[in-house]
């Protein structure tokens, strides 16, 4: 018999008692939704922007580093920052290894923790929330939910695709448990909400 | 196989006991972070409930699910691989990686791995596993495992790792600061991150409505092995699966807060087939797992979701560190799922505890840790697994406690004893329970004769 065979039979025969999948509990509801998002974000060791428009966003970045003295930029999102590499040019990812920033898109916001959740569909290299040095993420400010109950609920994927939720950068606390910021990916991580 | 020992291990380490200290303080300062992101939601437990019960209902339906998931990730353009045990998980991921030409593997955690001890596998096969989890970087750089699911370096000091990355990655002799050596270690990893030609992550969620798996991590190593290198293995067990994909709403509450006491990890990332041009390989394994499932006192272990909470709060774990388990999987979880896999060479794990029922108030699946550990015991009794020593004392306990005129007059002699005898006889080799504690002070009358007073 195969293995594939063997273990869906050996399973069958454990005789599990059935159980009825469950509802899922009511999450939490803040008042201040954004105030929660901004403090959750800041306690995981992000930067939380506010701007009105792509404009005010660039502004705000322009005068803080990492981003003012980053050499080699991308950015998928129009007015803020710059793209020093074509990455329509680029099939390969050890082309994003060397550069310092990137500025992403990201389709929702969630309350509870801080994360983003990016689409992999607008990534045109998966690896771009990962291998730059630093992050910022541009969310629309209408696209924040509560939990990630409340997310889930608005992604959906239909064959194939990546996504991930990114909240605040990378991080570590392996040596002694002091919590040390950039382990391997970005080492730092702003959000900007924009609308 | 001979007993594994937990007693005689774990007396080994709390011989040094401001060590045994420090890693005390160490796991219980996880364990204060997990508490307060728990008080944070008025739902958390309506969470946990939830979570026990979607895991109840997937083992029922387990093998029309990983059935469902199959077809769904095929169709996203991965190839779903079976193993029944460790070997032939260990010869599929070999046969991939043989059959691309894969000498340089980069690896994130997957508890799986260590089980089916696959990194001395593919390392004889001429294949470089280098681990990219910062502490399981640091045990395989000191030929270690973890020590810990969660925190696998827990058990290490900084100087010591220090001493480590100074001989091994040529950091500054003495150098001990941890931010100074995970920079060391992000660009020495970076560099086997750009090499490799293959990257394996392990799965902490396989969704059958999507065919997804989905990987948290902090530190970024498994987005930075999946992201660089075209082929992406990714291990799982059987009972990984979850049915829908708004299930992971409830259990991506769960297990940061659990773990770490973080709302959520850093990347919470969902792979539904490669990226272009690459390769995307699922290999789901069962090595035990239905028959765990067939073990209707054991079931419920199979809901684990691999936090560690069981064991940052557990005080036996906390005072004997996780190598005194002898297993991969260490603390109150790996006390019931290690005797199930080999009951002659884990017997002494189900006593290594003090059935607190602490472990069970953290279980964000709420798994009935405390009555499985007593669950075990009984089995390991009828078994006669139980030491002769500890077999007499309960017979004699037993006997005592059936013969109540009998246990009045112990309790007497054994207040006075303990107020008259001296220290060198009382605190004596015989006596376990006055080796590491003062022995409480001994009062004058029992409970029993100030609750039977008429005016008490």
């Amino acid at each position: 018999m195969d293995s594939r065979r063997a273990i869906l039979e050996a399973l069958r025969r454990a005789g599990a008692p059935a159980v009825p999948a469950p509802p899922h509990p009511a999450p939490i509801r803040y008042a201040d939704p954004e105030r929660q998002f901004a403090e959750a974000l800041v306690a995981v060791g992000g930067r939380f922007f506010r701007a009105p428009d792509a404009a005010g966003l660039s502004a705000q970045l322009a005068g803080l580093e990492p981003f003012a003295s980053a050499r080699r930029m991308v950015s998928l999102v129009p007015g803020v920052g710059r793209s020093d590499l074509d990455l329509s040019q680029a099939a390969d990812p050890h082309a994003l290894e060397g550069l310092d920033y990137a500025v992403l898109p990201g389709e929702l916001g969630v309350a509870e923790n801080g994360a983003v959740w990016v689409a992999g569909d607008r990534l045109p290299l998966r690896g771009l929330f990962v291998v730059p040095q630093h992050l910022a993420i541009v969310v629309p400010a209408g696209a924040l939910v509560h939990t990630m109950q409340d997310a889930y609920a608005r992604i959906s994927f239909s064959g194939r695709g990546f996504g991930v939720f990114v909240s605040g950068p990378s991080k570590t606390a392996d040596i002694e448990q002091a919590l040390v910021i950039g382990a391997h990916g970005a080492r730092s991580c702003a959000v900007g909400m924009v609308g | 196989m001979a007993q594994a020992g937990h007693p005689e291990a774990a007396a080994r380490f709390a011989a040094d006991d401001a060590r045994a200290h420090w890693h005390d303080q160490a796991l219980w300062f996880v364990r204060l972070k997990r508490d307060r992101q728990a008080r944070a939601l008025p739902e958390w437990e309506a969470l946990r409930a939830c979570a026990e019960k979607i895991k109840a209902h997937t083992a029922s339906r387990l093998a029309d699910y990983l059935e469902e998931f199959e077809r769904n990730a095929t169709a996203a353009g991965a190839v779903v691989h079976w193993a029944r045990d460790a070997e032939e998980h260990n010869r599929i991921v070999h046969g991939i990686l043989a059959a691309r030409g894969v000498t340089r593997l980069v690896k994130s955690k997957s508890m799986l791995t260590e089980e089916c001890e696959l990194n001395p596998y593919l390392e004889a096969r001429g294949i470089e596993v280098v681990d990219t989890d910062l502490g399981e970087r640091i045990v395989q750089l000191a030929h270690e495992r973890p020590s810990h699911i969660v925190l696998p370096a827990i058990h290490k000091k900084k100087e010591e790792i220090g001493v480590l990355f100074h001989e091994q990655l040529g950091t500054a002799a003495g150098a001990s600061d941890p931010a100074y050596l995970t920079e060391a270690a992000r660009g020495h990893l970076r560099e086997k991150f750009l090499a490799a030609q293959a990257g394996l992550t392990g799965v902490n969620f396989a969704v059958a409505e999507t065919g997804g798996v989905v990987v948290c991590t902090n530190e970024g190593n498994a987005d930075m092995g999946t992201s660089l290198p075209p082929i992406h293995i990714a291990c799982m067990g059987v009972e990984k699966l979850v049915p829908r994909l708004a299930d992971l709403g409830v259990f991506t509450r769960l297990l940061a807060r659990s773990a770490t006491g973080q709302p959520v990890t850093t990347y919470t990332s969902h792979f539904h087939g490669p990226m272009a041009g690459g390769e995307l390989h699922v290999v789901v394994v069962d090595n035990g797992r239905s028959a765990l499932l067939a073990a209707p006192p054991h079931r419920r272990a199979l809901s684990c979701i691999r936090c560690g909470a069981c064991m940052n709060t557990c005080p036996v774990f906390r005072r004997s560190g996780g190598y005194s388990y002898g297993a991969v999987i260490p603390g109150p979880i790996g006390s019931i799922l290690s005797p199930a896999r080999d009951p002659a060479r884990h017997a002494t794990l189900p006593f290594a505890s003090s059935l607190c029922g602490s472990c069970s108030d953290v279980c964000p699946v709420r798994i009935d840790l405390h009555h499985q550990l007593l669950a075990w015991r009984g089995e390991l009794v009828a078994q006669g697994r139980l030491p002769a020593g500890k077999r007499l004392a309960m017979k004699l306990a037993s006997f005592v406690f059936r013969h109540p005129a009998l246990y009045r007059l112990g309790g007497r002699v054994g207040r006075f004893l303990l107020r008259h005898l001296p220290r060198a006889l009382l605190y004596g080799r015989w006596n376990a329970w006055g080796r590491q504690r003062e022995l409480p002070p001994a009062p004058k009358k029992s409970f029993r004769e100030l609750y039977g007073r008429d005016d008490g």
